[in-house]
């Protein structure tokens, strides 16, 4: 059979239109070269993003003075800054910090942990995988904050509540993730373990565990993030002590300038942690890669 | 010289049901292979290779039949035979010579003894300055020199290769299969070989049997009366391309027509 040759149709028009915007040749063609694409020093990038910074910070503590921005709402930098030196040299806010750091450190912990023995837990028999996983779908589907205030009324106001809460959050996320794991193992790898003679529980030691490692460090960032979510909304509801505590307590009272010096002191702990997990993580995964 | 074959395939034969009809996999299948033998299965894809090898390795139980090891029933018995799949299946965490430990590993021998066990091997057998590296970071021919050794080393009689070179470029294959040559003549085992690759063979092996699909079965044994050791030179002469050309023969009657209209 003979090759049918398509002629595509004229293009004369497109670039007659192209041509309004750049030059072509005698034919028709455009001309035009690799867009080249110019990389400032990062000098210059630090030095715009310090500019936008103190822009923003000037024209909320002036608009604020002269009156074009409520102090009562929005309070005013240096208002912020005062209270913020009064919280740290005569407040609470070292209980705070720490408490906050505690629960959610403990429910990180936790619900990792716990998520990840129990997704891996499924490769050990399908009937039980099959019984339990839409208990976990839906589990997973179900919005677990709703649930802090019953959280709280079992188990108290206190640190244990808020571990229950972040741990609550995490522990789906990692079960999902690990049974994701163990689900992309090759079923050749598990061939060449039976064929050489391994038992269930070496087969479980020596290859499922170590394939889903990775799978639950890559978990990790996602998780402290929910933790920390997770025990600030278990204060929210009812708490002595904390940074969330202190941010509804300052909202009820109207001290905006309380409530954006937790905000800040809550992101600056939310990004220590969050450094120290992607550490973590790099630490681990130069572990396993080599 | 009648010496007690070293493994035993009697009867055996593979049916599933598929869409409630019943489809022979592996027509019933005899097979003697003695101690010491390098042998070869040639056959069209679907025609029951690799059924053969995962039953002889018990990963799957045959449908009538049984396998006998050293006149040993042990049909359905895992970790009896050495098997080494297609793909290398190193484990990317651990380095060389712990993946090559792992067999030893399961069976219960010390990981310490394990890897002194395999040092002065992968020095012998051309991975040493390899031993720390990572599966990642090796040419496909060095994985599959791993994965073999891990498998030589389970200190099995038998070993069932399925396909090992056959991703591998023709130059690395032909280095690989001298390489196995070598191996064979060191370690004494009897091997089972599965390839696509009719060259490779009547250069590496004592017996073919050519295998036919739709039933997978078994049409012909041949013997390859190539003397031994072989060196490369072999592949050109009379005797050599005689034996191939057979091979291809029957392999083209094997196939069924409509496989070539497809």
């Amino acid at each position: 059979m003979a090759t049918k040759t398509t002629s595509l149709p004229p293009t004369r028009s497109l670039f007659t239109v192209l041509s309004l915007f750049g030059a072509s040749d005698d034919k028709g063609r455009p001309i035009r070269k690799l867009p080249v694409r110019t990389l400032w020093s990062n000098w210059i990038i630090a030095l715009v993003q310090l500019s936008i910074l103190v822009t923003i910070v000037a024209g909320w503590e002036l608009g604020a003075t002269f009156g074009l921005i409520d102090k009562f709402f929005w309070s005013q930098p240096s208002a912020i800054f005062k209270t913020g030196v009064i919280f740290f040299t005569e407040g609470d806010a070292f209980t705070d910090i720490a408490f906050t750091f505690r629960s959610t450190l403990f429910g990180f912990f936790l619900g990792t942990t716990s998520g990840a023995l129990l997704g891996m837990s499924f490769w050990w028999s399908r009937n039980y995988a099959r019984i339990v996983q839409p208990y976990v779908i839906c589990l997973e589907s179900m919005p677990k904050l709703a649930l802090a205030p019953l959280i709280i009324m079992v188990f108290g106001m206190g640190l244990a509540s808020k571990v229950a809460i972040a741990t609550a959050l995490t522990l789906v996320v990692s079960t999902l993730t690990a049974w994701s794991g163990v689900q992309a193992v090759d079923r050749d790898q598990e061939k060449l373990f039976y064929s050489l003679g391994a038992s269930r529980f070496q087969v479980f030691s020596k290859l499922i565990i170590p394939a889903c490692i990775p799978w639950i460090i890559s978990i990790l960032r996602v998780n402290i993030g929910l933790a920390l979510t997770g025990a600030i909304v278990g204060e929210f509801v009812s708490s002595q002590h904390g940074l969330g505590r202190t941010i509804i307590y300052a909202g009820q009272t109207y001290e905006i300038a309380l409530v954006w010096v937790a905000v800040f002191v809550l992101s600056a702990l939310s990004m220590v942690m969050y450094a120290a997990v992607a550490w973590l993580e790099t630490v681990l995964r130069k572990g396993i890669n080599q | 010289m009648t010496a007690r074959p070293k493994l035993v395939l009697e009867n055996v034969s593979m049916t599933f049901q598929s869409d409630g009809k019943p489809f022979t996999a592996l027509a019933p299948v005899d097979l003697e292979i003695p101690a010491g033998k390098f042998i070869s299965l040639i056959g069209p894809s679907g025609c029951g290779k690799s059924t053969i090898f995962n039953i002889v390795a018990g990963l799957q139980p045959p449908s009538t039949g049984r396998v006998l090891i050293d006149g040993e029933d042990a049909t359905g018995l895992i970790g009896r035979v050495g098997y080494m799949l297609q793909k290398d299946l190193l484990l990317p965490w651990r380095n060389v010579l712990d993946n090559v430990a792992l067999g030893m590993e399961i069976r219960g021998v010390s990981m310490k003894e394990a890897r002194a066990r395999a040092m002065p091997l992968l020095e012998r057998y051309g991975l040493g300055g390899f031993e720390y590296r990572y599966p990642g970071s090796l040419s496909g021919g060095m994985r599959q020199r791993a994965a073999l050794l891990r498998t030589l080393l389970v200190d099995q009689d038998v070993v069932l290769l399925d396909e090992p070179f056959g991703a591998l470029d023709a130059q690395t294959k032909s280095r690989m299969q001298e390489w196995l040559l070598q191996l064979f003549n060191d370690f004494g085992r009897t091997v089972v070989f599965v390839t696509h690759d009719v060259e490779e063979a009547v250069f590496l092996s004592d017996e073919i049997y050519v295998m036919a699909s739709r039933p997978g079965r078994v049409i012909e044994k041949l013997p390859v009366d190539l003397p031994r050791p072989r060196d490369r030179a072999i592949v050109s002469t009379p005797r050599f391309v005689a034996m191939k050309k057979y091979c291809l023969d029957l392999l083209h009657m094997a196939e069924p027509a409509d496989d070539l209209a497809a």
